[in-house]
C-alpha cells in the first residue's frame, strides 16, 4: 500500500513537472526587420531554453531564415510573424532575410548565438 | 556495370566549360532498338523525333547593374553573344537561367533594363531563345515585367527527343517554387515514360547547395521528388554565379557561370565577388554548350563550360551523364 502511495506521488511529481515546463512562459526576443538589415544584429539564446522569436517588419515583405534552428518566418509591414523554439544545440548561426527586398537583400544577415 | 550502362544508353550528355555560358550537346544513340523507339514516341507526341543537337546556356547576365566587381556592365554578355555568334554548326537553341536584368525600385527603369538585355540577346544569331527569370527579374514585382517580356516564368516543350522545363523558383519573393507549379510540374511529366530524357533549366540551385547564402530552394526536395521516378534528368542553373556540379541521386545538377562577376567557392566564409581584375576583365565569367557526337548507340550529349576570357577555352569539367532509353514505350 505504502509503495503504490510512493509511484503515485512520484509520478504526479513527474506530471506536474511536464504540465509546469509546458506552462512555463517562453520569452520573446523581437527582431526588427526594413531594408536592408535586421535589428538587433546579434542575438543570444540559451540552450534548453524556450523563446519565442518574432519578426516585426517596418517598411516591406522579409524573411528571417536560420535553418539548423528550423526558423523560417515570414513578416510584412503591420504582420510579424513568430515561431517558439527550444534550442538544443550551441553554436553560432547566421541569419538571413530570404525574401528578396530589393538590391542590398544579399547583405541582410544577423547572427544567432545559441550558449 | 558500365558495359550494362552502355547498353541501355539512349542518350549521352557531358558538359565542358567555355567561359562565356554553357554548351551542351545531345545526340541520339537511335541505332538500337530502344533509342529508336524513344525516337518514335517523341515523333508521335510532336510530330519531331530525336536528332544531334546543341544548345548554350547563359546566365546571370544582370543587365542595369553598376558597381566594383565588374566596372564593364554588359561588356561580358556582349563578347558571349559574339562567342556564340562565332560557334559552326549553331546551336539549336539557348537558354537563359535567371537575372538577366538586375533590379531597379523604379519600375520605368527596371523596364528599360528589360529592353536593354532584349538588344543585346536580339544579336544571337539563334533565333529559339527560352528563359526563367532570377529574383533580380522577378521577385519585386512578382514577374510583371519579366511576364511582359517573355511570356510565363514556367513552361516546358521538347526539343528533339529531350523534354524540357523551366520552373520559376524566385517570383514569389522566397526561394520556393510553390505547390501550384509542382502540381504543374506532375501533371507535365505524367505522358511520358520513366526513361524520357528530362532536362530542367531553372535559377536557383534546387538542392541545398549554402542555405546562408540563399544558395537553395526550400521546396527543392519536393521539386525533385516528382523528378526521382525518371532516370535521365539533367538540371541547369545559375544564380551562384560559378560552375558547380553534383549528382544526387539519378539526377545530374550544373551551375552555369555568370556574365556580370563571379562568387567565391561555398567553402569560403564569406559571399564577396571576386575582384575585378583589369588585366583578365571576363576571367571566372563564361557559357555553358550543350552539344553532341554522332550516334553510335542511342542519344549522347556533351557539356562544355566555357570560361569567357582571352584564352576563351579553360577545360572540361569532365561531367558525362548517360541518358537512358525505355524499358518499355
Amino acid at each position: 500500500m505504502k509503495r503504490t502511495a510512493i509511484i503515485i506521488s512520484l509520478v504526479a511529481l513527474v506530471v506536474a513537472a511536464q504540465f509546469g515546463s509546458a506552462q512555463e512562459p517562453a520569452r520573446v526576443v523581437e527582431i526588427s526587420a526594413k531594408r536592408f538589415e535586421f535589428n538587433p544584429k546579434q542575438v543570444t539564446l540559451k540552450r534548453g531554453e524556450k523563446v519565442t522569436i518574432r519578426l516585426v517588419s517596418t517598411d516591406r515583405a522579409h524573411g528571417l531564415l536560420i535553418k539548423p534552428l528550423g526558423v523560417d518566418l515570414d513578416a510584412d509591414n503591420g504582420k510579424p510573424g513568430e515561431i517558439t523554439i527550444t534550442p538544443d544545440a550551441a553554436g553560432t548561426f547566421p541569419a538571413i532575410c530570404d525574401h528578396y527586398c530589393g538590391s542590398g537583400h544579399g547583405n541582410m544577415k544577423m547572427t544567432i548565438i545559441v550558449e | 556495370m558500365k558495359k550494362e550502362f552502355d547498353r541501355r544508353a539512349f542518350m549521352r550528355v557531358s558538359a565542358m566549360s567555355i567561359g562565356a555560358g554553357a554548351l551542351l550537346q545531345f545526340s541520339p544513340l537511335a541505332t538500337t532498338a530502344r533509342g529508336a523507339a524513344m525516337s518514335r514516341l517523341f515523333r508521335r507526341q510532336n510530330g519531331e523525333g530525336t536528332g544531334p543537337f546543341s544548345i548554350v546556356q547563359l546566365s546571370d547576365t544582370h543587365v542595369g547593374f553598376q558597381g566594383p566587381p565588374d566596372p564593364l556592365g554588359t561588356k561580358a554578355f556582349e563578347r558571349a553573344v559574339d562567342v556564340v555568334n562565332a560557334l559552326d554548326p549553331q546551336p539549336d537553341l539557348i537558354l537563359f537561367t535567371g537575372d538577366l536584368t538586375h533590379d531597379s525600385d523604379d519600375p520605368a527603369e527596371h523596364a528599360k533594363r528589360f529592353a536593354a538585355f532584349r538588344s543585346i540577346s536580339g544579336r544571337l544569331r539563334v533565333k529559339k531563345r527560352m528563359h526563367v527569370p532570377g529574383e533580380h527579374d522577378a521577385a519585386l514585382d512578382g514577374g510583371v515585367l519579366f511576364r511582359e517580356n517573355f511570356g510565363e516564368t514556367h513552361y516546358s516543350f521538347d526539343h528533339r527527343g529531350v523534354h524540357f522545363v523551366a520552373l520559376d523558383n524566385v517570383s514569389h519573393g522566397k526561394p520556393i517554387v510553390g505547390a501550384e507549379q509542382i502540381a504543374w510540374l506532375k501533371q507535365d511529366l505524367a505522358r511520358f515514360p520513366k526513361t524520357a530524357p528530362i532536362v530542367v533549366f531553372t535559377h536557383r540551385p534546387l538542392f541545398d547547395l549554402k542555405p546562408e547564402w540563399e544558395w537553395f530552394t526550400a521546396d527543392g526536395d519536393a521539386v525533385m521528388n516528382v523528378l526521382a521516378p525518371y532516370e535521365s534528368v539533367s538540371v541547369l542553373y545559375g544564380h551562384i554565379h560559378r560552375p558547380h556540379h553534383t549528382a544526387i541521386g539519378k539526377a545530374q545538377h550544373h551551375a552555369a557561370r555568370s556574365l556580370i562577376f563571379a562568387f567565391p567557392d561555398p567553402s569560403t566564409p564569406e559571399k564577396k565577388p571576386l575582384p575585378f581584375d583589369p588585366d583578365q576583365p571576363f576571367k571566372n565569367l563564361g557559357i555553358r554548350t550543350i552539344s553532341g557526337s554522332s550516334a553510335t548507340r542511342a542519344f549522347a550529349a556533351s557539356i562544355n563550360d566555357v570560361e569567357l576570357s582571352i584564352r576563351e577555352v579553360s577545360g572540361s569539367e569532365g561531367v558525362m551523364q548517360m541518358l537512358r532509353e525505355g524499358e518499355s514505350l
